[in-house]
């Protein structure tokens, strides 16, 4: 089956990350096509951040190869991987305090984008419209509540010009009607052809969006393929949910 | 009486310029780095040795001289940051302040070595700046090189101020000041701006050295004194805060220039008093702000409005 794919977009084989003893991320074999939408789930500890972590380049991994669109990358600092095309959010935002929401976002497409002044500026009007931060462009960062947090987040990341887009928890602590307007925004985002992978707890929101989901459990892959086929695995409910089924 | 404490004053406000000068850059490296260079004052001293060189040993005018050092201590600070400073602040909390320690201590020595300890100045070669003044009505007096040093500091401020602000590398700077991790995810080189802070840092230090070189004498031991002062200003001012260092830096020039008027031997000692009020001060805040405010201090039992 997977010799049939296309040349996935970002992959990384063999991934590991160890500090002391603990192998955080322990052999994982990852691949997403262009324009997918892959999850990722599993219980607290199973490695799912720290995998972000070693894709996106927040820390050198401790064995494994990252390929984007072929190419080995798995030397290169973050700031070389976003320019290339992978951005990442984070489980609880991290918005550039002391800066206003629309520095926050222009800073990014001028770094990121690699657009000039002049364009960073229209192009980071342009993603507070579509993100739907419009009206708290000015408010500094700091002064947004839990959903425009978010929201920046996801803006952000979108103003690098990303080929591919790491959400990590987006999701949670966002009441129901939240979550839809970022289900809505990500949908949207697929639509265009944005490649996604999606680490998150709230199942029914990763269904209405995944083509394909991985369960992992301490650092491992327990189960890949169609969403419902995995959550119907006797080990990933095992893992997961902490039963068995019925 | 009267026009002694007004000139006292006035020469406070401008000597905080200075302390604003020397400060500024330590509080960069604070505030960007998170690095506690602990050789600031000795690079103050290094980018006014180089200066007294040019001119004394090369004969360079002393405008030549400065415009010379500050981008030569600005490549300095940058190498400085990328072979030692990025390195000992992955090695915990105590390495930044023994590598710093260290440096201050070789740049010390070192100098020695090359300039020996005379005292040197660059007094006599700025002519009629180092002592000529204007006399205001009532007698103030206000001396052409402090008036020179804290327009330099204002501007210097207000520049850094527009560049943080309007600029590329200030927006990168303010962004891995906030989140170096956060930071690089944008596409920002956290290192690169780093030591971008560092060479600022380093050309503010030498400017402040070549001032200090100006209006009095330096030896090559020199530097530990004036980073005792940047601290203070920055830490009056408030840590990471640009213009807070030049009201820290001014509130200190008062405190000295204002204890100098008591008794020439207090005037270090009243800065040092005021330091420690500021820090009082702080706590104090901070614990009424963890107990609900002043508010809730004063009214204690009291209405609730």
């Amino acid at each position: 089956m997977q010799m049939t794919d296309p040349r996935p977009l970002l992959s990384g084989q063999g991934l590991s990350k160890t500090y002391g003893k603990l192998r955080a991320v322990d052999g994982v074999d990852i691949a997403v096509q262009p324009g997918e939408a892959l999850g990722i789930v599993g219980p607290n500890g199973a490695g799912k951040t720290t995998l972000f972590g070693a894709l996106a380049g927040a820390f050198p991994v401790s064995a494994g190869v990252i390929r984007l669109d072929g190419a080995p990358i798995t030397t290169l600092p973050a700031h070389r991987r976003c320019a290339l095309g992978i951005a990442r959010t984070h489980q609880v935002p991290r918005p550039f305090l002391g800066m206003t929401v629309f520095e926050n976002v222009q800073v990014a497409a001028r770094a990121g984008g690699g657009l000039d002044d002049r364009a960073s500026v229209a192009r980071a009007a342009q993603i507070l419209g579509a993100t739907g931060l419009g009206d708290v462009a000015n408010r500094p960062a700091g002064a947004l509540g839990l959903l425009d947090r978010k929201r920046l987040e996801v803006a952000r990341a979108l103003a690098t010009n990303p080929r591919i887009l790491l959400l990590d928890e987006i999701g949670g602590g966002l009441t129901e009607a939240e979550l839809e307007v970022l289900i809505a925004l990500i949908l949207d985002l697929k639509a265009q052809g944005m490649t996604v992978i999606w680490i998150e707890h709230i199942l029914h929101a990763l269904l209405k969006v995944i083509d394909r989901l991985i369960c992992m459990a301490e650092g491992r892959v327990l189960a890949e393929g169609a969403p419902r086929a995995v959550m119907a695995d006797a080990a990933v409910r095992a893992a997961y949910l902490g039963s068995d089924p019925e | 009486m009267f026009e002694t404490l007004v000139q006292a004053i006035a020469q406070g406000v401008l000597l905080g310029g200075y302390y604003a000068i020397i400060a500024a850059g330590l509080s960069l490296m604070f505030g960007v780095v998170r690095f506690i260079n602990l050789a600031h004052g000795d690079m103050l001293v290094l980018g006014a040795m180089l200066a007294l060189f040019a001119v004394e040993g090369m004969g360079w005018p002393v405008w030549l001289a400065v415009l010379t050092v500050l981008p030569v201590m600005a490549a300095l600070g940058w190498l400085a940051q990328g072979l030692m400073f990025e390195r000992a602040l992955q090695g915990g909390a105590l390495l930044p302040i023994l590598v710093t320690l260290g440096l201050g201590a070789a740049l010390q020595n070192a100098m020695f070595g090359l300039f020996g300890s005379n005292t040197r100045s660059l007094g006599a070669h700025i002519g009629a700046l180092s002592w000529s003044g204007w006399t205001l009505p009532g007698g103030i007096t206000l001396g052409k090189l402090p008036v020179l040093v804290f327009v330099t500091a204002v501007g210097v401020l207000g520049l850094l101020h527009l560049m943080m602000t309007r600029t590329r590398l200030g927006r990168a700077i303010r962004a891995t000041a906030s989140d170096p991790e956060a930071a690089e995810l944008c596409g920002i080189d956290a290192r690169r701006v780093h030591r971008a802070a560092a060479a600022i840092a380093a050309a503010l230090a030498a400017l402040g050295g070549v001032f200090l070189a100006m209006r009095a004498q330096v030896t090559p031991y020199a530097g530990p004194a004036q980073l005792i002062f940047a601290f203070e200003a920055v830490v009056i001012g408030g840590v990471g805060s640009l213009w807070g260092t030049l009201i820290g830096g001014i509130v200190l020039g008062l405190a000295q220039t204002l204890g100098g008027a008591i008794a020439p031997q207090l005037s270090l000692l009243a800065g040092h008093l005021v330091l420690l009020a500021a820090l009082a001060w702080r706590i104090l805040r901070d614990e009424a702000a963890a107990r609900g405010g002043w508010r809730a201090l004063t009214l204690r039992g009291g209405e609730t409005r």
